[in-house]
């Protein structure tokens, strides 16, 4: 009953004409940067910092706020449109939605992506309102040796997006390893392959890999077949949003994406890109279009982790607002404005400061349904960039992507990357690898080396760590019956259609 | 004001940030003039915060008409620092903020480029470190920590920031006067405050080092008890005793100051001096550091390059202990 009330004095906050005015500056300035790879949300609010010295702590929360919310809401756009994802949040989005968008749907994925995204950032941010104690709770309850049995689990996504060869799908998983591991070592510092260039030591930027061998690999092949084969303009297929079946697969999706992108949006190394390959993995799982994934493309395998990328978003706030533990960039971002207004965001931020962190929480509530608003009718104008005769198209999709890539860090270094990784992705399509593993790969091989030597730092060197603790051996427990599981059940299946007498070979 | 810097925020939309900073040619007023600063970081972190800070309290005490900030992050400023000593070679007000990271980092990557390219103007600001352990530890004070790192440094994993960072360093230098040898101490590192934070609350290391902003709040919670601080004496409003007095000669500020280009002539650098001293007197920069936990600890011109030699000297010896450099 409090939090309703506290709530209720957030929302008279929230809505005056200026914070509102505030809030729709922020989305929409959010879905513009979300539109474009390479320039993220913590980019934008570090440099609009200095607004911290104008304005209100409420306004300038709520405008950077918005900001987050409608990069998560834009980044969506290109993934689905141009396979060119404009975050690392959107990166599997791609997968399903640009295949959608190909034959046709290009509307239903863009709508399912807006209302998930909507529902999944509402259910997120009530979360934040009434379950942030619990859910920090759990959260710190994972240390190094649970993160690694988490990315464990995340692994077993890499099966959903294999392709028809698994060698082949291992080989770019293992590609991603490589690429990932590219920079100075954050246990040792010591710096591993970067031949001697001091560009290298950070590391290859994860937007870079996404667009140069999504965007650009896909340009490069579409230019060598151009004569091959006859311009194809995908006519827009039945209604522009979605159909009733549409809605029937999307809606649980949607809050199987939210129960998942939620608690590890909360986990302080959590993420966002975890909760959307296994929110992925999971459609795929329980799909009964599996033979639509990879294909025309399946709306689940987008509603899902659409909905899992904004619930993390909302995740990312619990730490920060309750025990002021920045646990992202963007939030790391806003703490540091906390600090120009004398705030020090800690345990007691919700106490002594109850007006700013309820206007806050209201303005996500606010944002979210602005956000809905502000994208639903763009979609009829978004579909029609894919009337754009293929040369053209592609075309803009490379001056989009260079132009991206050299807003991440002003390094020509990174348009050398981002063109040898489009010519790798070229390669790898024509030779018919899956570049989605490599994403993958990148993501998860450094996350769970890093978390593995931290467990075994601190045990020191003791494997049973991770048995040990219940919530690891746990989560290794469904990784394995993920693993096994299907192939056990299939073959129970195949045994009972067939009959006990079968005897292995006579298929 | 906003408007210039949405301005700003668009161009850097259209990826053109970059060109739009260097390409400005230094316009001087007729009083006040303009300076251009360089951050060898991306958006966000301490140099940059400093950067926009001295841009904000400069403007306010009406010491110069405006400022051009340039961002060019990576590699502990070791990708933007060959930039500054060649590019901004002999350019008369424009200064470029770093600190102990970028010391640290430049002898850890082995860069081709150092701080004594460039000229020294002020060290401004530091931030002392924090020994903290949680709530629940059975450390009381800093001796119990050092005597159970005596007895087993492996039993005694302790969180921080990155490899060879400050953190990193503070628990070298504790290690080394407590006689304990530092290829042998469990050091965990994360990637920022936050993540290792997590893992003191979490209850999964036994102690952490790390700015002392970082735990502050925590520790004024009572999620985290503070054994001790870096700093070089007892500091207001803080319950814990320096490590000093705690019996560990070790004294360590991560500071931040600015740098001029090399080659810029002295009447450049002498103005540049005064500009930073005039500044870092002013109440609102006294404001700005007690908001943001910065320490002043001004020192200028030559007594600054004098520091920076001797802490270069000492951060190597201790990296090379670490087994870093």
């Amino acid at each position: 009953m409090e939090t309703l009330n506290q709530l209720a004095h957030g929302f008279s906050v929230a809505f005056t004409p200026v914070n509102l005015m505030w809030c729709l500056v922020g989305t929409t300035l959010g879905t513009a940067i979300g539109v474009l790879p390479g320039l993220g949300p913590a980019l934008t609010i570090a440099l609009l910092l200095p607004i911290t010295y104008q304005v209100a702590p409420e306004a300038s929360f709520i405008l950077f706020a918005g900001i987050y919310y409608g990069a998560m809401y834009g980044g969506s756009t290109t993934s689905i449109l141009l396979n060119t994802p404009g975050e690392s949040a959107t990166i599997v989005t791609a997968l399903e939605g640009n295949r959608m968008a190909r034959s046709g749907r290009g509307g239903a994925a863009l709508a399912t992506s807006a209302i998930g995204s909507f529902v999944a950032g509402t259910l997120g941010t009530l979360g934040v309102a009434f379950l942030a104690p619990v859910v920090v709770k759990f959260a710190l309850a994972f240390g190094p040796a649970e993160y690694f049995s988490l990315m464990v689990l995340a692994f077993i996504t890499v099966s959903a997006v294999l392709g028809s060869s698994s060698v082949r799908g291992l080989t770019s998983l293992f590609i991603g390893f490589v690429i990932g591991m590219i920079g100075v070592d954050l246990q040792t510092g010591q710096p591993r392959f970067t031949f001697g260039m001091n560009e290298l030591l950070d590391g290859v930027d994860v937007i870079i890999v996404a667009v140069g061998l999504f965007a650009v690999g896909e340009t490069l092949y579409m230019a060598s077949r151009r004569y091959a084969g006859k311009d194809e303009i995908v006519p827009l297929k039945g209604s522009l949003y979605m159909t009733a079946a549409e809605w029937g697969r999307s809606w649980k999706a949607w809050l199987r994406g939210a129960a998942i992108g939620f608690p590890i949006g909360a986990m302080p190394a959590g993420g966002a890109e975890i909760p959307t390959f296994l929110s992925y993995a999971i459609e795929k799982k329980l799909s009964k279009h599996k033979e639509e994934f990879g294909t025309v493309g399946a709306i689940e395998g987008v509603a899902g982790p659409e909905a899992a990328n904004n619930a993390s978003a909302a995740g990312v706030l619990v730490p920060m607002l309750t025990l002021g533990l920045p646990t992202s960039a963007t939030a790391a971002i806003m703490l540091s404005a906390f600090q120009s207004y004398g705030i020090n965001p800690g345990p007691l931020l919700l106490t002594t400061q109850a007006n700013l962190v309820w206007g806050l929480i209201a303005s996500l509530f606010i944002a979210n349904v602005i956000l809905v608003i502000l994208n639903l009718p763009l979609i009829g104008l978004w579909v029609r960039l894919l009337k754009i005769p293929a040369p053209q198209l592609y075309a803009g999709i490379l001056v989009f992507a260079t132009v991206g890539t050299y807003g991440i860090s002003q390094s020509p270094t990174d348009l050398v990357i981002l063109y040898l990784l489009g010519a790798a992705g070229f390669l790898m399509r024509r030779f018919d690898f899956p570049t989605a593993p490599v994403i993958i790969g990148m993501i998860l091989g450094p996350l769970a080396e890093t978390q593995f030597r931290r467990a075994m730092t601190i045990s020191n060197g003791d494997w049973s760590v991770f048995y040990k603790h219940p919530l690891s051996l746990t989560l290794l427990t469904l990784a394995f019956i993920g693993l096994v599981g299907p192939h056990i059940w299939a073959y129970i299946e195949h045994r009972r259609r067939r009959g006990p007498e079968h005897v292995p070979g006579d298929a | 004001m906003l408007n210039r810097r949405s301005f700003l925020m668009s161009t850097a939309a259209a990826g053109a940030a970059g060109f739009a900073a260097l390409h400005l040619t230094p316009a001087f007023a007729q009083d006040a003039p303009q300076v251009q600063i360089f951050v060898p970081a991306a958006p966000g972190g301490g140099w940059d915060q400093t950067a926009r800070t001295m841009d904000q309290v400069l403007r306010s005490e009406k010491l110069i008409s405006g400022s051009q900030i340039t961002n060019v992050g990576g590699a502990g400023g070791t990708v933007g620092l060959p930039q500054f000593i060649n590019q901004w070679n002999g350019k008369g007000n424009s200064m470029m903020v770093a600190g102990m990271v970028m010391v640290g980092a430049i002898i850890a990557n082995k860069s081709a480029n150092n701080l004594t390219e460039v000229t020294p103007i002020a060290r401004l600001t530091g931030e002392f470190e924090a020994l903290v352990v949680p709530a629940a530890s059975p450390f009381k004070t800093a001796a119990d920590f050092v005597a159970a790192l005596k007895a087993d440094p492996t039993k005694v994993p302790v969180a921080g920031g990155s490899a060879g960072g400050s953190d990193h360093i503070l628990f070298g230098l504790i290690a080394k006067t407590a006689g304990v040898p530092a290829t042998n101490l469990s050091y965990v590192p994360f990637a920022g405050g936050g993540e290792a934070l997590s893992a003191l609350l979490g209850n999964q290391v036994a102690a952490g080092i790390s700015g002392f902003g970082e735990f502050s709040e925590q520790v004024k919670a009572g999620a985290l008890r503070l054994l001790a601080i870096s700093a070089d004496k007892r500091q207001e409003g803080i319950d814990a005793p320096t490590l000093k007095e705690a019996g560990i000669d070790v004294e360590l500020f991560n500071w931040r100051g600015v740098f001029a280009p090399p080659g810029v002539s002295d009447a450049d650098k002498a103005a540049l001096i005064t500009l930073v001293e005039t500044m870092a007197k002013s109440e609102a920069w006294a404001t700005e550091c007690k908001n943001r936990n910065w320490t002043q600890i001004l020192l200028t011109g030559d007594d600054y390059a004098k520091f920076l030699t001797e802490d270069t000297a000492r951060i190597g010896a201790i990296l090379k202990d670490l087994g870093l450099a």
